[in-house]
């Protein structure tokens, strides 16, 4: 890893626990619900709203689908219980078989969509009943690449980690005291057996975080990129990826008709008047 | 001559000014028993930061009942806090004020409005058109607003124009977690005081405000440095807190001895240089 990645994890944790105090308080609510999926990033952020909010502020919601590892269920009831932190299990399987029998076509990414977004009514329907906010556990990588879902595991209040690369998350973690069983596992959204991040996308966290860090932190050009060492090939999957998932991370397009158009012309803070 | 001042290292809420009036009037009455002669708030400490379409509904003009209110209470403390200002003919500037005995002494408009990567002052603010020292009943001094004080000319206009003294409010936000370091944003700031406060043998104090706004965090750190550019007073970083440090002004006058780099500054030289570079940037030769 580059070393312009490595962060005080110190600074860091104590900014994210502090965010995530202030946001949550600050509209009202005392309480945040995680879905815990025995991952790096939802493991870092349960730690961090822990820290944050004390563990009666926290809920872990488990979601397991039949096809899922069993080994991150574990994981996942591991951390809550370590945290000491309330925590639910909810199996999906009941809830999104019907739709896959619906449209036996459905291939596994469109199926992976379907969890992600089942998981999503899932906590939210919580955060009601629980009067809590949702923590949302994307971190940059995913989020400027679109290694995502639209509306299932990118909706939420709060993103802590979404201003963290994902191997700083794992720097993070480890200052955070996240179980080693936990960094050392493979990334992988578990959305079908033996799936991993790394395979399905075709790079490395570490190579393509640090090419990320020159190109939309540091703003190196394509071919001043080229001149550190990276193959032309793989810039232009990269920004492409960038580019084509930028929909994903801004709110509808609206058509422009009247005077003050919402979010052109119409600009509040989301903490106004907090 | 000694100055006993208060930095209010406040949590602005974000546009509603009944709220945060009431806790300027707290932290005044707070630095009144603590027999305080200078309190300063940070930048927009009425009104808060990333204030956006917000900005035409928060602002006050200078004969707003608030701006009445402070000025009663300045009789036994004087204030120094920022505010929305609305001129008559209806601009909207960041403006920060200094009031005493129940007076305005100076209105300063921010200069310099920071638009570019998440600034975007200038979409929703005029800029100010000065920079000018003042006379208050503790000497002279001035004041700037956050980025002012990233442009070394307002500084050095400001110490030539006879300030020992000037005040930086800023709004600076938590930037830069690198390994090893601490914060990079605080980093910066820490020294542009210091080396301020060097170059030009006077006391700067920087009030900078804490909490969130749309998920981006002010670090606190609020600090008076001294002539020799050295830190008096330091706040903490990334809480509420109310600081409080004595300026001696015997100190600029002793630094001035010492170092008499003011006395030794060629106002005409800079002029003239000046004049010359502004010429060729404005005419339209290569």
């Amino acid at each position: 890893m580059s070393k312009e990645l490595l962060i005080n994890p110190e600074l860091t944790a104590k900014l994210l626990e502090d965010f995530i105090a202030d946001e949550v308080r600050k509209v009202g609510f005392q309480k945040v619900v995680i879905g815990l999926s025995g991952g790096i990033d939802s493991t870092t952020t349960a730690y961090l709203a822990r820290n944050s909010l004390g563990p009666e502020g926290v809920y872990g919601i488990i979601m397991p689908y039949k096809g899922s590892n069993p080994q991150s269920e574990k994981d996942g009831l591991s951390v809550a219980k370590k945290l000491g932190i309330s925590w639910r299990r909810v199996d999906i399987t009941p809830m999104v078989e019907p739709l896959f029998q619906a449209f036996p076509q459905m291939d596994k990414l469109r199926k992976g969509n379907v969890m992600a977004r089942e998981r999503m009514i899932i906590l939210y329907d919580q955060s009601r009943e629980i009067e809590a906010l949702v923590l949302g556990t994307s971190n940059k990588t995913e989020y400027l690449l679109g290694y995502t879902t639209l509306w299932g595991d990118m909706a939420c209040a709060l993103a802590p980690l979404g201003d963290l690369y994902k191997t700083q998350v794992y720097q993070l973690a480890e200052f955070l005291g996240v179980p080693e069983g936990i960094r050392r596992k493979k990334p992988s959204a578990d959305l079908w057996a033996g799936q991993t991040d790394e395979e399905e996308l075709g790079f490395t966290y570490d190579e393509v975080d640090t090419l990320l860090y020159y190109m939309v932190d540091k703003r190196f050009t394509f071919s001043e990129l080229e001149e550190l060492g990276y193959k032309r090939e793989f810039v232009k999957n990269v920004f492409k990826r960038i580019q084509t998932s930028q929909y994903k991370r801004r709110l509808p397009l609206i058509a422009k008709l009247s005077e003050r158009t919402i979010d052109r012309d119409f600009r509040y803070p989301r903490d106004w008047g907090r | 001559m000694k100055i006993k001042v208060g930095l209010a290292q406040l949590k602005p809420s974000l546009g509603d000014l009944k709220k945060n009036l009431e806790l300027h009037l707290s932290l005044i009455e707070k630095a009144k028993a603590e027999q305080i002669d200078l309190i300063a708030f940070p930048e927009l400490s009425l009104t808060g930061c990333f204030l956006k379409d917000m900005v035409p509904v928060v602002s006050i003009d200078l004969r707003a009942q608030i701006m009445e209110k402070m000025k009663e209470e300045s009789k036994g403390i004087s204030i120094i806090f920022g505010f929305v200002e609305e001129s008559s003919d209806h601009e909207f500037y960041n403006s920060a004020v200094y009031i005493e005995d129940g007076r305005i002494k100076k209105v300063h408009r921010k200069v310099y409005l920071p638009t570019y990567g998440m600034f975007d002052e200038q979409r929703y603010f005029g800029s100010g058109e000065t920079v000018r020292a003042f006379d208050t009943k503790f000497g002279r001094m001035g004041l700037l607003i956050c980025e002012d004080a990233w442009h070394p000319s307002t500084s050095y206009i400001l110490a030539n124009d006879g300030a020992k003294l000037i005040f930086f409010l800023s709004n600076s936000p938590s930037r830069g977690i690198k390994e090893g370091e601490g914060l990079g944003s605080a980093q910066i700031w820490e020294r542009v005081n210091r080396i301020t406060a060097f170059f030009y043998s006077l006391y700067i104090v920087n009030v900078n405000r804490v909490g969130y706004e749309d998920g981006v965090n002010f670090w606190g750190g609020s600090e008076i440095v001294g002539p020799d550019g050295l830190v008096v007073t330091k706040g903490e970083y990334l809480q509420e807190e109310f600081l409080c440090g004595t300026i001696d002004l015997g100190k600029v006058r002793r630094a001035r001895m010492y170092t008499p780099l003011l006395r030794d500054e060629k106002l005409h030289l800079t002029l003239r240089e000046l004049e010359r570079i502004y010429e060729q940037r404005t005419s339209n030769k290569p």
